[in-house]
C-alpha cells in the first residue's frame, strides 16, 4: 500500500512518477540525508531514529559496514575501519600524510596512482570509493523512507572545497549510482533551512563549529544567489577540543596518574557527556570508576566557560579576519546562523551573539540544518515546487576570458555571473591565410594573460584560409550548475569547429580566488596601462604586416621610388619603436605611416576600382 | 457525502500546513490515470475553485471537486508508517480493485 505525501497544488505526480529526491550532508565526522516530505524538510532516521551516520566505513571480509557498526569496530580492527575520509577527497598523495594529520592507514605507494589509496582487505581504495559507501547507505535509508527510487540527490560541500574536490564528490555520487543534481555550499545550505533565501538582499554570516573543524562565511544574498565572500575558520577547532579541555580539568581534580587508553577514552566520555548536560543545566556530576582510581565531583557552567573560552574566543578571532577578508562591516551583517553539534553550547551562543551583535539563529538542529537545506534544494530541482519558486545560483568566483593577440585577457563571462551560464563572442584572424587559431582560455581579473591563470588551450585547426579579418570564430564558453566548463570554437563560414572541456585540476581555492582579486585591484592603473600598450603594439604589428603586403603587391606600379622610400622609413621608425616606445608614441608613430601613405591608399582604392569596372557596361554594374 | 481523516492523519496535516506557513487545507481528488485507471490526488490547497467541496474534519478543512467526491465519498484518510517509509493512505469503500502500489483503483 502507497504512502502518499502532500503535493504542492497543482502538481501532483501520476502514480509511480513521484519524483523523489534528497539531501546528503556528507561530512567528515558525520553524515546525514534529509528529505521535503509533504512540504517539510526533514532528516530522516534509521530504523534505531537516529539520523547522524557517523562517517566511518568499515571493510570487512563479506560486506562493508557504514556508520554505529563501522565505529564499532575503530579500536579492533583499525586498518580496515576509516574514518575523516572527507580531508581526502581531491588530494594528491603529497597533499596527504602531513604530520599534523591524523590520518594513520596503510597508504598504498605507487607511482601509476596520483591519488592516495588506502590498503584494506577489500582491496586498495581511493577517498572517492569510500566516500561512496557512506553515500551508498544514505541513499538506501532514503529509498527505504520513500518506497520507491531517488530521482536525483543534493550534496554538500564546504564552501572553501577546490574543484579537484568537488570533482571527486562528484565521482563518489557517480560511483554511489546516484543521480547528482548539484553540488551546494554547506554555509549556502544552512542558509536556505533557514528561509534566508526567499528574504530580502543582505549578509550572512554561517558559524558552523563541529566535532573537529570551524568554519565561518560570509555570504551575500543579492536577488536569490547566494555569494560566497569569504571564507574562514580553523580546521583543528571543535567540539573535541572542548572535551579535551574538559578531560584535563577532570585529570587534574581527580589526581589522576598513569592514565592507559582505556581510562582515558573513559574521561573524554566523562568530559563529553558533562558538557552535553551543562546545555540544558547549570551543574553536572562527573563519576569515574575505573580499577582502582574512582572520582566523584561535579563541574558548573562556570568552570566549564572558563575552560572553553580560550577555544571560543579562537573562533571568533577567526570570524574577525573573515569579516575583514569579505571588506565588510560587523554591523553590516543581516543574520547569524548557527551549524555544527558544538554551537549548542551556551557559551557559543553568548559569545557570538555578543560579537555580531545580534541574536544568532539557532531554532533548527544545528546538526541537521545543512542537510535540511539541501533537502529543500533538491526537492525543487526534482521539479516538485511551482516554477515561481526560483532556483538557487551560484556565482562565478572570477571572470573566464579568452587570450586575444598581445597577450591580454578578454573577458567572455564576468565574475559574479549566476551559473549555469553560456555566453558566446566572435573573434577572428590575424594574419592572410591564417587556417588556424590557437584558443587560451584564462580565468582572473587582471588585463595580462600572464597575471592570470591558465585553464586550458586547443587549437582549432583546418578553416579554409581567408584575409585577416575576415573569418568568423565563435568561442562560446559554457558554464554548468555544478562549475564544470567547455569552450566550444567554431568558424562560422565553413562550419569547422573544436571543444575542450576544462579539467578540474586547474582548481583555485578560495584563498587564492581572494588574493586574485586583491591583485587585480591593487594594480588596475598599471593593467590598463599595460593593456593600451600592448594594443598599440598589437595594432602596430597589424599596420606593418598590411604595408608590407600592399608594397609587395603593388608598390613598384602605383608608387615612385622616393614614395615608397618615405613609407618605409616610417615603418622601419615603427618597427624600430615597437618594445620601447609607450603606447601614445606608437600611436603617433602609427598615425604617421598612415598620414604617409594616405595617397598610396587612395591610389590603391582607385586602381581596385578601375580594375573592377574595365571592360564593363555602365548597367553591368552593380552600385 | 462525507470524508474524514484520522486523528493522527488530521494532526500531520495540520502540522504540515502550518510548516508551509500557508495554506487553507488539504485537497483530495481523483484523476483518471495510472495502472488500474483512478489515482489519488493530495495537495496543500492555496484557492478555492469552481465546484469545490469544502468538509471539516478534525479542524482540516478538507476540499474536494464535485468530480471527484463521486468516487471519494465515505473515504477515510489515514497517516501511516511502514518501516523507515511514512505517508497518508486511502480507506475508500468505493475502490472495488486496487493496483497493488495503492495509489490508482477502480471503481
Amino acid at each position: 500500500m502507497a504512502l502518499l505525501q502532500i503535493s504542492e497544488p497543482g502538481e501532483s505526480t501520476a502514480p509511480h512518477q513521484h519524483r523523489f529526491s534528497a539531501g546528503i550532508d556528507l561530512g567528515t565526522t558525520n553524515s546525514l540525508v534529509g528529505m521535503v516530505r509533504s512540504g517539510e524538510a526533514v532528516c530522516l532516521a534509521d530504523s534505531q531514529g537516529r539520523s547522524l551516520l557517523p562517517s566511518i566505513v568499515h571493510f570487512a571480509s563479506a560486506e562493508i559496514l557504514t556508520g554505529y557498526e563501522a565505529q564499532a569496530l575503530q579500536i579492533s580492527d583499525p586498518l580496515n575501519t576509516v574514518s575523516s575520509i572527507k580531508r581526502m577527497m581531491g588530494r594528491g598523495r603529497q597533499d596527504v600524510g602531513q604530520p599534523d594529520d591524523v590520518i594513520c592507514y596503510d597508504f598504498v605507494s605507487s607511482e601509476t596512482s596520483k591519488v592516495p589509496r588506502i590498503r584494506t582487505r577489500r582491496g586498495d581504495l581511493s577517498a572517492v570509493e569510500i566516500s561512496s559507501a557512506i553515500l551508498k547507505a544514505l541513499a538506501l535509508r532514503a529509498t527505504q523512507s520513500v518506497g520507491g527510487v531517488l530521482d536525483g540527490v543534493v550534496i554538500t560541500v564546504p564552501a572553501y572545497f577546490d574543484d579537484a574536490q568537488r570533482q571527486a564528490t562528484r565521482d563518489a555520487a557517480k560511483l554511489a549510482g546516484l543521480n547528482l543534481f548539484r553540488l551546494l555550499n554547506e554555509p549556502t545550505a544552512a542558509a536556505v533551512a533557514y528561509g534566508l533565501d526567499q528574504d530580502s538582499d543582505g549578509l550572512i554570516a554561517v558559524y558552523d563549529l563541529g566535532g573537529g573543524t570551524f568554519d565561518i562565511s560570509i555570504l551575500r544574498l543579492n536577488k536569490g544567489v547566494f555569494e560566497v565572500l569569504a571564507t574562514g575558520g580553523d580546521s583543528a577547532l571543535g567540539g573535541d577540543d572542548m572535551d579535551r579541555a574538559v578531560a584535563g580539568w577532570i585529570m587534574q581534580q581527580g589526581g589522576f596518574s598513569d592514565i592507559d587508553n582505556s581510562l582515558a577514552r573513559m574521561i573524554m566520555l566523562a568530559a563529553r557527556e558533562a558538557k552535553e548536560n551543562l546545555t540544558d543545566s547549570d551543574s553536572s556530576e562527573i563519576s569515574i570508576d575505573y580499577q582502582q582510581s574512582s572520582w566523584r565531583g561535579n563541574i558548573d557552567r562556570d568552570q566549564l566557560d572558563k575552560l572553553i573560552s580560550p577555544l571560543v574566543k579562537r573562533s571568533i578571532t577567526a570570524c574577525r579576519r573573515a569579516l575583514r577578508d569579505a571588506g565588510v562591516d560587523k554591523a553590516d551583517i543581516a543574520e547569524v546562523v548557527m551549524v555544527g553539534g558544538s554551537t549548542r553550547v551556551a557559551l557559543v551562543k553568548t559569545m557570538v551573539g555578543e560579537y555580531f551583535e545580534r541574536e544568532p539563529m539557532c531554532d533548527l538542529d544545528p546538526d541537521e540544518v545543512v542537510a535540511l537545506g539541501a533537502a529543500i534544494q533538491a526537492d525543487i530541482l526534482a521539479g516538485n515546487k511551482p516554477d515561481s519558486d526560483m532556483l538557487l545560483l551560484d556565482v562565478l568566483p572570477l571572470s573566464l576570458g579568452i587570450e586575444t593577440m598581445g597577450g591580454l585577457s578578454e573577458k567572455i563571462i564576468d565574475r559574479n555571473t549566476a551559473i549555469p551560464v553560456a555566453r558566446a563572442q566572435e573573434f577572428t584572424t590575424f594574419k592572410d591565410g591564417q587556417t588556424a587559431m590557437s584558443i587560451h582560455v584564462v580565468q582572473g581579473e587582471r588585463e595580462l594573460v600572464s597575471d592570470c591563470r591558465s585553464l586550458a588551450r586547443f587549437e582549432l585547426r583546418g578553416f579554409p584560409p581567408m584575409t585577416a579579418g575576415a573569418a568568423r570564430i565563435r568561442v562560446t564558453y559554457q558554464v554548468d550548475a555544478d562549475g564544470l566548463m567547455s569552450v566550444t570554437a567554431e568558424e562560422t563560414g565553413s562550419g569547422v569547429a573544436a571543444e575542450i572541456v576544462v579539467k578540474p585540476s586547474y582548481g583555485l581555492s578560495d584563498r587564492e580566488i581572494e588574493s586574485m582579486l586583491r591583485a587585480s585591484m591593487d594594480h588596475a592603473r598599471e593593467d590598463i596601462e599595460l593593456r593600451m600598450l600592448k594594443e598599440q603594439q598589437v595594432e602596430a604589428r597589424r599596420v606593418i604586416e598590411a604595408i608590407n603586403a600592399a608594397l609587395a603587391q603593388d608598390g613598384q606600379m602605383l608608387l615612385s621610388d622616393s614614395e615608397i622610400a618615405e613609407i618605409e622609413h616610417h615603418r622601419s621608425n615603427l618597427e624600430a619603436a615597437i618594445e620601447s616606445a609607450t603606447s601614445e608614441e606608437l600611436k603617433q608613430l602609427i598615425r604617421a605611416i598612415e598620414d604617409a601613405s594616405e595617397s598610396y591608399v587612395a591610389k590603391r582604392m582607385n586602381a581596385s576600382v578601375t580594375q573592377a569596372l574595365t571592360g564593363k557596361k555602365i548597367d553591368e554594374v552593380d552600385v | 457525502m462525507a470524508i474524514q481523516l484520522s486523528d493522527i492523519a488530521a494532526s500531520r496535516v495540520r502540522h504540515f500546513l502550518e510548516n508551509r506557513g500557508k495554506g487553507i487545507g488539504l485537497r483530495l481528488g481523483v484523476k483518471t490515470t495510472g495502472c488500474s485507471g483512478l489515482a489519488y490526488v493530495i495537495e496543500f490547497v492555496d484557492e478555492l475553485q469552481e465546484g469545490d467541496e469544502v468538509f471539516e474534519s478534525k479542524g482540516v478543512k478538507v476540499v474536494v471537486d464535485q468530480k471527484s467526491l463521486v468516487f471519494l465519498d465515505g473515504t477515510e484518510v489515514d497517516f501511516a508508517k511502514v518501516g523507515l517509509n511514512e505517508g497518508f493512505q486511502f480507506k475508500n469503500p468505493n475502490a472495488k480493485d486496487a493496483c497493488g502500489c495503492g495509489e490508482s483503483f477502480t471503481v
